[in-house]
Order: structure tokens, then C-alpha cells, then sequence
């Protein structure tokens, strides 16, 4: 089993605003707008770099969605960055119309999902977002783990023709994607083959995924664990390939339930190879106060809850 | 300028065109669409600068935008006989698999329309990205928009009244159709939105008024006033009132034919009072 290690964490939102700031650099056809958040979604760099090519919206998200929806008309690729709750759920029919039934290049940059927001509490926990999100045909749906896949994907999304929902968060996570890993949109990534389970975990569920691996093999329980950065489109043939082999499977996202990875996950399987599936996620509740450690705690979303909802999963094959 | 009694009778055709689409479908928004019939032809026959060959991205043309997507009769009768695709289309309206949907959209791939818009309220959004994009790429021709007053009750549109102000996006012209009209009744008395001019100006537009928008020489004159004040740092609204259902007896100064199909009967009376300019589709 491969080790993975860390020597420094970061969030992923930091990984956004570099790769934010590198397209500044590099494309001359991408803008950035904000709802009145940059220090949270990390934009300065860009904002000072290209000062003409950023649009402050104020606390108006309504106007910021349809604004890039039209900065598109005219060549340009708009990157809109607020919190994931105001990202997705506030601005739903303004994304449906004007940005994914009118197919328009908008790159929708969402900081701050889920529970790990921490203190704030459960009005600006969305955890939501991706079942909002994937519902909308022509969206993409990706979910970075860690501060680099977050950089590459933001850089990745503009050579993308198309609506991007792109989801990242506030706390400081292990940074063990390699710097120069490309990424691919809609390719899941092999972190460890194993034979007894399949994990699949996106995001910050990653890195608890592969201590979950650690643990499992402790035990002597062999467990395959794959990274699903992008959850629409989802990678179905490795997802299908790893279940043909293990039997059983583990999806874990800090997300609900209903309509996140899991259900993805599921049809999936439905469609191609039943087997049985534990979630580890939010099961139809709303968030709460509290900070990031403890919430995840509180709400299943750790290494331990993936321990064992796979010892749970194997007996059920 | 065009001679105004071939806009007039172009006019005419296209009121035609409207009450046939939504007669054959027995369904569509006939009102609003024929209260706006001089505007849409003022505008593509001779205010704007475009192509019909049609490009998405409409550098150096101006652009427009319908936020109030549900007169799309109108719209669809004035791009088709504006040279955007062949008028014979017109008889798919609201049919399956016509590029003519009830409302108009791009995912059809259409020629001539730029978003799609039904749900009211987001096409000043829209169009405030196209006008800085537009600035963006040394464009310097003009945004041209067109909302419902009723429409006006959303609050996204007052989002972006306000950042057009607070920004100077001053390559925009909005266009409101005063008609006093909606669903549930008068404007006044479903949701008063009272001075529209003093609002409009409260949020640092520079706000001119054609008190005749189904008078095709007025709506030419006020829209070429229009233009001569962008590009001075203000955001551009133009108050046009209207009859909803102009052109047609039966269907003027009332809500009553906002969203219904007329009759055969009713047809045929439309139709006797707009005889056939242009030929029909």
C-alpha cells in the first residue's frame, strides 16, 4: 500500500486563488467577479495583477451570476467567486437560465462548503450544493482535496468550454497531490489498490479516506481508494472497474446524502453492477456551530467513520 | 432613416405574424408582444448596428437583450424578417422540436438570440456583462435592452440598476415598456412601484421618456436621443409607454390578452384590422 505524507497544510481556497492568479497571468480572456468576499476566496493577487479584469458586484449575487453570463458574450471567461451557499442555492434559477440552459462558459468558484466553514454555522454550511449543482444538465461538477488539485483544477476549468461548478473550502487540509499532477476533469485518480473495498471520497473526505485506508489495513482489510475530484462527469468506468473487484463500496463527501457523490455512486452501480454501499455523509440535516474538528466529529465525515462504515459494508457482501 | 411608411407597414405584418403564431398554438403572450411591435422594428430596422449573418459573441454590433422573454412572437417576427432565419420557421412557434421556444433561448441554437430569458428579471444582468465586456475589448457599440414595468417587481433588476450606476456602464440602454399592465391586474394595484423616473435616477441613470411607444417615428426619435447620451459616464433608461395589444381592438388597455391565444374568430378579426404588407409566412 502506498504511503502518503504531508509536510505542510493549506486550504484549498488558497489553492484557488494562485491558480486564479497564474491565469491572470497566462489568459488574457479570463475575469474574475466577486459578491464583496475577496479576502476569503483569496483573490487579491489576481485583482492587483489585473485590476481591469475584476468586477466587484457587491453583496448582489443575482446581478454577479448574470453579469458573467454576459461577459462570456464577447469572448471572455468569468470566474465568479462567493461562499458555496451563495454560489449555488441562492442564485439557483440565475445558474439555471441565464448560465446553464443558455450553455455559457461561466466558472462558478465556490469557497467556504460544507461543515468545515466551522463557527458561522449551518445558514452558510451548504451541503447541498453538489446535488443543486449536478441536477443542472451541461454542468460540471468538481470537488478538489487539497490545496494543489484545487490550483490545477481552477487552471484546468478554462480550457473547459462550458458551465464549471468548482467547490472548495476554508480549512488548512494536508497538501499530498503532487505540485505537477495535471488534472483531468472527469478522470478519478488511483490512490490505493485494495481488494476488499472500494472508498471513493472527494474533497476534504480524501485525505480521511487514505488515514481510513491505513487503519483498515491495520486491521488486515485491504481497501482500494480513489479520488473523485470531478463528480459530473462522473468517471464510471473506473468506479465500475473497482467494484467489479472489491465487491462493495464507501462513498464519503462532506455533503448530504441526498444528491451528492454517493447517490452518483449508486446509480452507477444500479445501472451496471448493484453492490453494496455505506455513505459517509451528512444524512438529511442541516449543520450547526461548532469548529471544523468537532463538526465532522459530530456528523460522521472522519477517518473513523470510513473505518467503519467499510468494516460494515465487507459483511454485507 | 428608412422611409417610415415602409416601417409602418413592416409594422403591420408583424402584429400579422404575432396574432398567427399564437393563434395556430392556442398559446403565447400576444399583449405585450403587439405593444412593443414599434420598438422591435424601430430597433432592428433602424437603430442598431448588426449582422444577421449572426455571431454569439457580437463584437462590434450592437447588441440587444429581451429580459421580458415571454413576448417572444414579437421577437421571433422581427429577427426572422430582419434576415436571422427564414420567416417560414415562424409557423413552428411552441411546436416540438421548433428552435421557436415558448420562451427564447439559445439551446436551440437560434440566430439572433443571445441568453435565454422567461424567468423575469435577470436580462440587465446579462446585458451589464455584455456592455463590460464590450469595454473590455475597445467595442464601442451600444447594449440595448428591453423589460416589462411588471417585470421591474423582481429584485435582481435592481441589483443591477445599481451597479450600472455606482459603475457608470454608460454604453447601456434599458428600455421599460410601460404598458401599466400584468397577470393579476394593473401594475398600480398589484404592486405599485411608484416614480419609476425618480428611481431610475435615485440609482444614477440618466432617464429619458417616450410618452408614444407605439408611434414608430417617436420610439426612432427618442431611442436616437438615447444614444446620443451614452458614453457620458451614465447608464441610459428609456420610459417608453405603451398599449398592451396596439393594433388590435379587442385586445388594447387590458391584462385580459397578456398570456391568451385569440379564436379563430378573433383571429380573423386581428387580421382584418393588420392586412398583409410584407406576405405572410
Amino acid at each position: 500500500m502506498k504511503k502518503y505524507t504531508y509536510t505542510e497544510k493549506q486550504d484549498t481556497r488558497s489553492g484557488f486563488g494562485a491558480g486564479l492568479a497564474e491565469l491572470g497571468k497566462t489568459n488574457d480572456k479570463v475575469v474574475a467577479l466577486c459578491a464583496d468576499l475577496t479576502p476569503s476566496l483569496k483573490m487579491a493577487d489576481f485583482i492587483e495583477a489585473n485590476p481591469e479584469r475584476f468586477f466587484q458586484t457587491g453583496i448582489a449575487e443575482a446581478n454577479m451570476m448574470g453579469m458573467a453570463a454576459g461577459l462570456t458574450i464577447g469572448g471572455y471567461i468569468p470566474y465568479t467567486g462567493t461562499f458555496a451557499n451563495f454560489s449555488t442555492g441562492r442564485v439557483y434559477d440565475q445558474i439555471r437560465q441565464s448560465i446553464a440552459y443558455s450553455g455559457k462558459n461561466v466558472k462558478i468558484c465556490a469557497s467556504h462548503a460544507g461543515l468545515t466553514l466551522g463557527e458561522d454555522g449551518a445558514t452558510h454550511q451548504i451541503l447541498e450544493d453538489i446535488g443543486l449543482m449536478k441536477m443542472l444538465p451541461g454542468m460540471t461538477v468538481i470537488n478538489p482535496c487539497d490545496y494543489n488539485q484545487t490550483k490545477a483544477a481552477t487552471i484546468a476549468i478554462a480550457e473547459h468550454e462550458g458551465p464549471v461548478y468548482l467547490r472548495f473550502g476554508r480549512p488548512k487540509v494536508p497538501i499530498f497531490t503532487p505540485a505537477d499532477q495535471k488534472f483531468e476533469i472527469g478522470k478519478a485518480i488511483m490512490l490505493n489498490e485494495g481488494t476488499d473495498v472500494t472508498i471513493i471520497a472527494t474533497g476534504h473526505l480524501v485525505w480521511e479516506a487514505i488515514k481510513a485506508g491505513e487503519a483498515l489495513e491495520e486491521k488486515g482489510i485491504s481497501a482500494e481508494i480513489i479520488n473523485i475530484h470531478t463528480i459530473k462527469p462522473l468517471d464510471e468506468e473506473a468506479i465500475i472497474k473497482s467494484v467489479k473487484k472489491t465487491g462493495c463500496v464507501v462513498s464519503a463527501e462532506e455533503h448530504n446524502f441526498l444528491g451528492g457523490l454517493g447517490e452518483s455512486v449508486s446509480r452507477t452501480l444500479a445501472e451496471h453492477f448493484p453492490a453494496p454501499q455505506e455513505f459517509v455523509a451528512t444524512k438529511d440535516t442541516f449543520g450547526e456551530s461548532g469548529t471544523p474538528e468537532q463538526l465532522m466529529e459530530k456528523y460522521g465525515l472522519n477517518a473513523e467513520a470510513i473505518v467503519a462504515a467499510s468494516e460494515k459494508v465487507i459483511k454485507r457482501k | 432613416m428608412a422611409n417610415i411608411e415602409e416601417l409602418k407597414s413592416f409594422a403591420t405584418q408583424v402584429r400579422r405574424d404575432i396574432v398567427r403564431q399564437v393563434h395556430k398554438v392556442s398559446s403565447g403572450h400576444p399583449g405585450g408582444s403587439l405593444g412593443c411591435t414599434e420598438f422591435f422594428v424601430a430597433l432592428y430596422q433602424e437603430i442598431m448596428d448588426h449582422d444577421p449573418s449572426f455571431n454569439m459573441d457580437g463584437v462590434n454590433e450592437d447588441l440587444f437583450f429581451l429580459s421580458n422573454g415571454h413576448i417572444s412572437p414579437v421577437f421571433y417576427s422581427v429577427l426572422a424578417r430582419s434576415g436571422y432565419f427564414p420567416v417560414e420557421e415562424l409557423g413552428t412557434f411552441r411546436m416540438i422540436d421548433s428552435r421557436l421556444q415558448g420562451h427564447p433561448t439559445t439551446h436551440e441554437g437560434l440566430p439572433g438570440i443571445r441568453i435565454a430569458s422567461g424567468s423575469l428579471g435577470q436580462g440587465m444582468s446579462v446585458a451589464l456583462g455584455a456592455a463590460q465586456a464590450k469595454k473590455l475589448n475597445k467595442d464601442s457599440k451600444l447594449v440595448y435592452t428591453l423589460h416589462g414595468d411588471g417585470e421591474l417587481q423582481e429584485g435582481q433588476n435592481w441589483e443591477a440598476i445599481m451597479y450600472a450606476g455606482a459603475k457608470g456602464v454608460d454604453n447601456i440602454i434599458s428600455t421599460v415598456d410601460v404598458n401599466g399592465q400584468q397577470i393579476d391586474g394593473s401594475t398600480d394595484t398589484v404592486l405599485n412601484m411608484g416614480d419609476l423616473k425618480a428611481k431610475f435616477e435615485a440609482f444614477g441613470w440618466d432617464v429619458l421618456e417616450i410618452a408614444e411607444g407605439n408611434d414608430i417615428e417617436k420610439v426612432i426619435e427618442g431611442l436616437n436621443e438615447a444614444k446620443e447620451h451614452t458614453g457620458k459616464g451614465k447608464p441610459v433608461c428609456v420610459l417608453m409607454t405603451t398599449v398592451m395589444g396596439n393594433g388590435v381592438d379587442f385586445m388594447m388597455h387590458t391584462h385580459e390578452w397578456h398570456g391568451k391565444a385569440p379564436n379563430d374568430e378573433q383571429l380573423e378579426s386581428a387580421l382584418a384590422q393588420n392586412p398583409e404588407t410584407l406576405g405572410d409566412y
